[in-house]
């Protein structure tokens, strides 16, 4: 549409131009072959020189230079990439060297506490292995002390019973015949005494 | 003189006449402007491509950015196979973009405007695929006129079809590229001739259109140095890798 309305434009304008410079000069300059020759040798001329420049000196540096920016730019990436595979992998022996640790440590302090639970249970056995003995040894005491007990009463019993009756009476009396009376009390009230 | 909005496509003399045998080869102001924009290309490209640092500067990045558009561009149209033409693309590429945006400027002159610059350059074009795709395919490149899937009956009329669509590649080529120039420039210089006449009162629409056009001429300039470059690389994709 743009492109019409040009055109027509044009159009009129060479229709304006002919009217008001029929006289000066013949229509469109480019028509005139006086410096077509000229031309064609110039553009000849200058373009070649241009496109030799161009391709052998101009054209290959941009590439080589595009050529090298990429290579250096995928270098760095391959770098990156690179660096960051090593840092991964650090991470992880790091990490595994913290779990090993914990798990030393763990074993440490189990052991450790295994070792004193030992110590400690030894110990304990000992104790109570002695504290067993004594305790048998005081009963043996005890008992021993318990069966001499009503012997040793009877002959209190009997002794001052026969010093009360001399005292009394005034006469000597038989021991025998005391210790019989004893013996017989003792045995009847024993139990009243002695408990068990 | 200067109204005339033909004028600005005058070619003139700069310095003596110099003359080869029967040819006249003055240096012309077309002359100057093509030796300008090469310059100016040379010196862009060489700066752009002295240092190599990891993160480019300006005119790096520009240079390596058209290097990839280019780049780009002939593998998308033409595939792998047109690599070692990418020297020769580019240049085209760029000696029409220099061109057409050195004619951006007032007062400047468009080489491209000329028919014979742009024909020249087209005719080159063509014979060069020409001659690449009979060396590829030999006479089997002259299976490009025989499209495959066509009735029998229909064949002798597209075949003479193929063929002057074929021959006209340079024309249509050539023009496209001279008139598309040689129109917006016409077009800016009537308008600016509006400005003028039509003086301080009426003069600002003319103007205000003129400001519009010269956004879209940019935009023209830059489009048709790229389809003067993407249809080469359609021609030369026609001439490497036979579809038909």
């Amino acid at each position: 549409m743009v492109k019409k309305i040009y055109f027509q434009l044009i159009f009129f304008s060479f229709f304006f131009i002919k009217e008001a410079f029929a006289a000066e000069s013949g229509g469109m300059p480019q028509l005139n072959p006086e410096f077509w020759v000229s031309q064609v040798f110039w553009l000849i001329l200058t373009f070649g020189i241009m496109y030799l420049v161009l391709s052998k000196l101009i054209l290959p540096k941009i590439s080589n230079n595009l050529e090298s920016r990429k290579s250096q730019i995928l270098e760095n990436i391959e770098a990156a990439e690179k660096q960051r595979k090593d840092s991964d992998a650090k991470l992880k022996e790091y990490d595994e060297i913290i779990s090993k640790s914990k798990l030393e440590a763990n074993s440490i302090f189990n052991q450790a506490r295994e070792k004193a639970l030992k110590d400690i249970g030894a110990k304990r056995e000992v104790l109570d292995k002695q504290i067993d003995n004594e305790i048998t040894e005081a009963e043996k005491e005890i008992d021993a002390l318990r069966k001499n007990a009503p012997d040793k009463i009877n002959k209190i019993a009997i002794e001052t019973s026969s010093e009360l009756l001399q005292k009394l009476i005034g006469a000597e009396v038989n021991n025998s015949s005391i210790s019989a009376i004893v013996d017989d009390l003792s045995k009847r009230n024993g139990d009243k005494y002695y408990g068990n | 003189m200067a109204a005339n909005p033909m004028s600005q496509f005058d070619v003139y003399r700069i310095g003596p006449e110099i003359k080869v045998g029967a040819f006249d080869i003055s240096f012309t102001n077309a002359s100057l402007f093509m030796i300008l924009s090469t310059v100016s290309i040379l010196l862009i490209f060489n700066l752009g491509s002295k240092k190599n640092s990891i993160l480019p500067n300006k005119i790096q990045l520009l240079a390596e950015l058209s290097y990839t558009f280019v780049s780009k561009m002939i593998s998308d149209t033409a595939g792998s196979k047109a690599k070692p033409y990418f020297a020769f693309i580019f240049s085209l590429f760029m000696f029409v973009l220099f061109c057409n945006m050195f004619g951006m400027i007032p007062y400047t002159f468009t080489v491209t405007s000329h028919i014979i610059v742009t024909f020249v350059l087209a005719a080159f074009i063509f014979i060069g695929v020409t001659v690449i795709g009979f060396i590829k395919h030999g006479f089997g490149y002259l299976k490009l006129f025989v499209p495959s899937g066509v009735p029998a009956v229909l064949l002798p009329l597209i075949v003479v079809i193929e063929i002057i669509s074929y021959l006209s590649r340079p024309i249509s080529l050539s023009v496209r590229l001279f008139a598309n120039m040689m129109a917006g420039h016409t077009m800016m210089k009537v308008f600016g001739g509006f400005v003028i006449s039509l003086g301080i009162v009426g003069g600002w629409l003319p103007l205000s259109f003129s400001v519009a056009l010269t956004g879209l001429e940019i935009l023209v300039a830059f489009l048709q140095a790229y389809v003067f470059a993407i249809l080469t690389c359609i021609y030369l994709n026609d001439a490497l890798n036979l579809h038909h």
